[in-house]
């Protein structure tokens, strides 16, 4: 198989190995190496695409990042992977890439009418086309725009590929490794900073791969692979290509996204897709390099044009011709680099300059080797449709007004040189303000923001010798500051071709009868005229007409559009550029894949999953899990077809009736300790603590300081100066940072020390009126009788030989203890208590039956303590002492917090005793009332009640504690139920608390 | 992200750390009696300066100290840290 445009005997492709690969369902070849742009056009392949709005043909424009054009679909492992730069993503056997925006094909697109329709699809069309009827817009209008939007579909499939994020610190971080880049990391490596040097590409050396230049009697492409080789070999330098340097933040901290198996076909399992670099480094240099400008003249989209430098590095890097009877249009040297490629590989270019008399070295060498060259010439339009077939040009006067001499001539390709545009974007998201320079028409960095320096041609250094220069000095410097080593290296000495300055045309007119589209941003579609239109219609702000017309937005973000779009403004508007300003340049540079954003924190890795030392017991007893912040819990213990509702009423009423056993280990522990304790403990609960005796536990509740409470749960003297404070699984964390809160800022004088020690013990609540008989065999040394461990009593206790604490604590509302054990010892316990409560019925239970208790208990929990609630509407005012200070309390006596009619908690049972009422539900007085109902309060938990066999709910509602006895109704707007329900104490079982005592 | 030193234990990168507000709030002293405004003020009332801010950060994946750092709330630079008993400028 031949390629017709492959060149022979250029190229830094593998022509050993060739790679096939399907692009719209058909078979072509290329070679490692080859990107799907290059190998494309090697096969002679240019439209690949159709354009966002107008569904113009379109093609190849660039090489690289700056792409605007050929975005496609990539299907790779049964997975579609759009926004795929064609120029950019290698080929690999196998690979499957489709067009996007185009149907029924890229050859025939039905939305291609857009073009002959594009005078009803002006700048701001859809703000002034889909306005009415407003009724229109669900059905008609957002699916009609969601449809033709966006380029690509994404995949819709569980991505299964692995994305890895790294963190790593350097002293220098370098992104690109062009000129600059190579020459400043090897200064600094040598003198032993630490450095990364970034490149995007996949071959290091950017524009020194295609440029005819020396460098210390080396050519550019031999200098680059002897300074990458070495940098490689060294131990204080990172180096890594396909690497995207995206996004400058906050403290030097720069992304990176690695590409690291993107172009290979899948074949190592524990490869990562992409990896996603977290780099903070002490210095940066962008050494970003600059992107090629376009000329703007009619019909500048099709496909066959595009930029110069690209078709110059398709034939030095890849062996590729853009066409083989090129026309050059440049306002400046770069142009006759390219063209003389051309010649050199037996393609006769013709030259056309907008300058009138310019000479240099290379226009010399262009003349020597015959190229045709026409001076004060532009192309007019290009002619053709789905390729440039050829074009109209024509000599342009002086004041380059005037279009004269128009003629047509045939071409397959108009290669394009407006002059350069340095790439200012990862400086700009520094915080540097930029400035614009008249010399280069582009905006190049201004005084560093953070510690960045940009050098290079990024910097607006578009000679060799300057940018080597000062780019060896650059990386001495920055490495000296950090290092203080004074190893300077020589600099090599530098041969280049001299150049003369660009001309600072860029914009053909139109001539005279003739509307062509000329356009500024090839991926959206803008053209001159809608700027045009955009100003005319009152945009001032570069911002605005950037949102109006959306100029420069899209996927490349305006890479080759931004400037020629703020000339045209400046132009318009009779100002200079830099009175316009540029929009503002964000992360990221370049799209990233959202899977290397979240890198492995996918699914159940999203947070780390606590389980209990008894959770292999729980599984082995098919308990079904439920997540309780972080932690896993069962939820209940199936036996046979049981349903959650049954196994958890089983499982409540055998606690009521025997004896149950709960895993109670991630209830958050914290150890109080210091002489000062006590005083502590005072100030953080609402209740009193000075007089707690040791060996003794105390519920307390603690409040913020807006009177809002914040936790509960039981506190035990456990020796003088030493208290065990748990709180609720979910507040554990909160709860710990108050209080150091309290002991570092507000209250240092107080010597008390806390530590979290949830994970340290272990927890068993035994429950229900058989748990003393057990506990009297568990711990057959131990008096556990009411006496010796009354209710809130605490014991240490030896349980078959491992050190325990019994904790005489309820919030089953039955007889209760907690023990705990040192949790490697957890496991051990559990199922000691297992075997031994036997003889008792004993079972284990979960959450579920948990709830259950509690509510039908009034005992308050999460879904009271809500975050809106005071002691008075848990009915925990008992708690609140009025004798002393405590963190809140001076909230309590705010006005709404004191009215009379203030929510309280109460119970509530519907009237016919079956129908379960939805947590959720509000209480009302008439259902029928008009919207919206005044509600009374919410019902904050549910459960069927096994002490009576009907449900029963827990809800706060306006003077709850003058309610009680009301017949009123639960209204669930959510499940559609209106329940005559009777308010009750919400104390329903036990309300005098004997239980607990007995 | 955020690169803040901890007079601890060094420069520790903004995700070890939790934020904790204005550092210049001082809570009334116990027991004292205070007016509806004033305890209203020391709850809820925080500047929102552009510029310097004192802050407090808890270093919650680290030392678990609570720190002051004085930051510009604009440009994100941050002056100096301060250990929680330490006299700020």
């Amino acid at each position: 198989m031949s390629q017709d445009f492959r060149l022979d005997n250029i190229g830094m492709v593998n022509r050993n190995k060739k790679i096939s690969f399907t692009f719209n369902g058909k078979k072509y070849f290329g070679y490692e190496g080859d990107t799907i742009a290059s190998a494309l056009i090697a096969n002679g392949v240019h439209l690949v695409g159709r354009s966002f709005k107008y569904h113009r043909p379109r093609g190849f424009f660039g090489v690289g990042v700056d792409e605007p054009y050929a975005i496609l679909q990539l299907e790779r492992n049964n997975e579609r992977d759009p926004n795929i730069r064609a120029t950019e993503q290698e080929i690999f056997e196998g690979l499957e890439v489709k067009s996007v925006n185009c149907w029924p094909s890229v050859n025939f697109d039905i939305g291609a009418i857009n073009n002959f329709l594009k005078m009803f699809f002006p700048a701001g069309f859809y703000y002034k086309t889909f306005m009415w009827p407003p009724s229109f817009w669900y059905k008609i209008y957002e699916p009609f725009i969601r449809m033709a939007a966006g380029f690509g579909e994404a995949s819709i499939k569980h991505d299964k590929e692995r994305y890895e994020h790294k963190y790593e610190y350097c002293d220098l971080l370098i992104t690109g490794s062009g000129p600059s880049g190579l020459a400043s990391a090897y200064a600094a490596a040598k003198n032993g900073a630490r450095v990364i040097l970034a490149e995007d590409k996949p071959r290091y050396g950017g524009s020194l791969l295609t440029s005819d230049v020396n460098i210390g009697n080396q050519t550019g492409a031999e200098w680059s692979e002897k300074i990458i080789t070495e940098l490689k070999s060294m131990s204080n330098v990172i180096v890594k290509n396909r690497s995207q340097v995206f996004g400058y933040y906050d403290h030097n901290m720069l992304v990176m996204s690695e590409r690291i198996s993107d172009h290979l076909p899948k074949t190592q399992k524990y490869l990562p897709k992409q990896r996603l670099w977290y780099i903070r480094a002490k210095e940066v240099l962008i050494s970003s390099g600059s992107i090629e400008r376009p000329l703007v003249f009619g019909n500048n989209d099709t496909p066959g044009v595009m930029l110069s430098s690209a078709a110059k590095e398709y034939i030095k890097v890849y062996g590729v011709l853009v066409g083989k009877k090129p026309l050059i249009f440049t306002n400046n040297d770069s142009g006759y680099e390219t063209a003389i490629e051309f010649k050199k590989n037996g393609v006769n270019p013709l030259i056309l300059d907008t300058r009138k008399e310019p000479s240099s070295d290379i226009i010399t060498e262009a003349k020597n080797l015959g190229i045709e060259i026409k001076y004060s010439y532009v192309v007019v339009a290009a002619k053709g449709y789905k390729k440039v077939k050829s074009a109209d040009i024509a000599k342009i006067s002086d004041n380059k007004k005037d279009l004269s001499n128009i003629e047509n001539i045939e071409c397959d390709c108009i290669c394009v040189s407006g002059f350069w545009t340095p790439s200012i974007h990862l400086a700009s998201q520094s915080g540097n303000k930029s400035e614009f320079n008249e010399k280069i028409d582009a905006f190049i960095p201004n005084k560093s923001k953070q510690k960045e320096n940009t050098i290079g041609s990024a910097n607006g250094k578009f000679t060799l010798e300057e940018t080597i220069n000062e780019a060896f000095n650059k990386g001495y410097e920055v490495s000296n500051k950090i290092t203080e080593n004074n190893n300077k290296l020589s600099i090599p000495t530098v041969v280049e071709k001299k150049s003369t300055e660009h001309d600072k045309f860029w914009c053909v007119p139109l001539p005279k009868g003739k509307s062509y589209k000329r356009f500024l941003d090839f991926q959206n579609d803008v053209a001159v005229t809608d700027i045009e239109l955009a100003l005319r219609e009152g945009f001032r702000s570069i911002e605005h007409v950037k949102r109006y017309t959306t100029l420069g937005m899209a996927t490349d973000q305006g890479k080759t559009s931004n400037l020629n779009g703020l000339q045209l403004v400046s132009d318009i508007e009779n100002k200079v550029v830099p009175q316009v300003g540029h929009t503002t340049f964000r992360p990221p540079y370049t799209p990233v894949s959202i899977g290397a954003i979240v890198g492995r924190e996918v699914g159940k890795h999203s947070k780390p999953t606590r389980k209990s030392p008894m959770h292999e017991w729980h599984e082995k007893n098919n308990a079904v899990f439920v997540d309780a912040g972080v932690w896993l819990r069962p939820r209940y213990y199936k036996q046979g077809n049981e349903t959650l509702f049954e196994a958890s009423k089983r499982e409540a009423k055998n606690v009521r009736k025997n004896v149950g056993v709960c895993d109670v280990t991630t209830l958050g522990k914290i150890d109080v300790k210091g002489p000062d304790a006590a005083e502590f403990l005072n100030r953080v609960y609402t209740n009193a603590w000075l007089k707690l005796p040791v060996g003794k536990a105390r519920y307390g509740v603690m409040l913020r300081e807006d009177g809002i409470v914040m936790d509960d749960g039981t506190t035990t003297r456990i020796s003088e100066n030493h208290y065990h404070m748990t709180t609720t699984t979910a507040q554990a964390a909160n709860v710990l940072s108050h209080l150091e809160y309290y002991l570092q800022l507000v209250w240092p004088e107080l010597n008390v020390n806390v530590v979290s020690t949830t994970e340290q013990w272990a927890g068993a609540a035994i429950a229900g009126p058989n748990s003393r008989a057990l506990l009297m065999k568990l711990f057959p040394n131990t008096d556990v009788s009411n006496e010796a461990l009354p209710f809130m009593g605490y014991k240490e206790a030896n349980l078959f030989g491992i050190p325990a604490k019994i904790y005489r604590i309820s919030f089953s509302g039955e007889l209760a203890y907690e023990v705990n054990v040192e949790s490697d010892y957890g496991n051990f316990m559990w199922e000691k208590i297992i075997e031994v409560g036997k003889e008792f019925q004993i079972q284990a239970y979960g959450t579920e039956a948990l709830s259950t208790l509690r509510i039908e208990m009034g005992h308050v929990a999460g879904s009271e303590l809500d975050g809106r609630t005071i002691p008075h509407d848990a009915s925990l005012e008992g708690l609140v002492s009025k004798k002393k200070d405590f963190i809140g309390k001076r909230s309590l006596s705010r006005s709404a917090f004191t009215k009379p009619d203030r929510e309280k908690i109460v119970g509530v049972v519907p009237l016919d005793k079956t129908t379960s009422i939805p947590e959720g539900s509000y209480i009302v007085k008439d259902p029928k009332a008009k919207l919206p109902n005044p509600k009374l309060g919410h019902v904050s938990a549910s459960c069927w009640s096994v002490e009576y066999d009907n449900p029963f709910s827990l809800a706060i509602i306006k003077d709850g504690k003058n309610m009680i006895g009301q017949k009123l109704f639960a209204m669930s707007l959510l499940k559609n139920k209106t329940i005559p329900v009777e308010i009750v104490s919400s104390h329903y079982v036990d309300p005098e608390g004997k239980r607990v005592r007995a | 992200m955020l690169y803040i030193f901890c007079p601890h234990c060094g420069s520790r990168s903004q995700n070890e750390f939790a934020y904790g507000g204005d550092a210049t709030v001082k809570r009334p002293e116990l027991n004292k009696e205070i007016s509806d405004q004033e305890w209203n003020n020391f709850v809820y009332l925080r500047k929102s300066p552009r510029g310097k801010h004192l802050e407090l950060w808890h270093h919650i994946s680290g030392c678990r100290q609570w720190i002051k750092v004085e930051r510009d709330t604009s440009t994100h630079e941050i002056f100096k840290t301060y250990k929680a008993d330490e006299l700020t400028e």
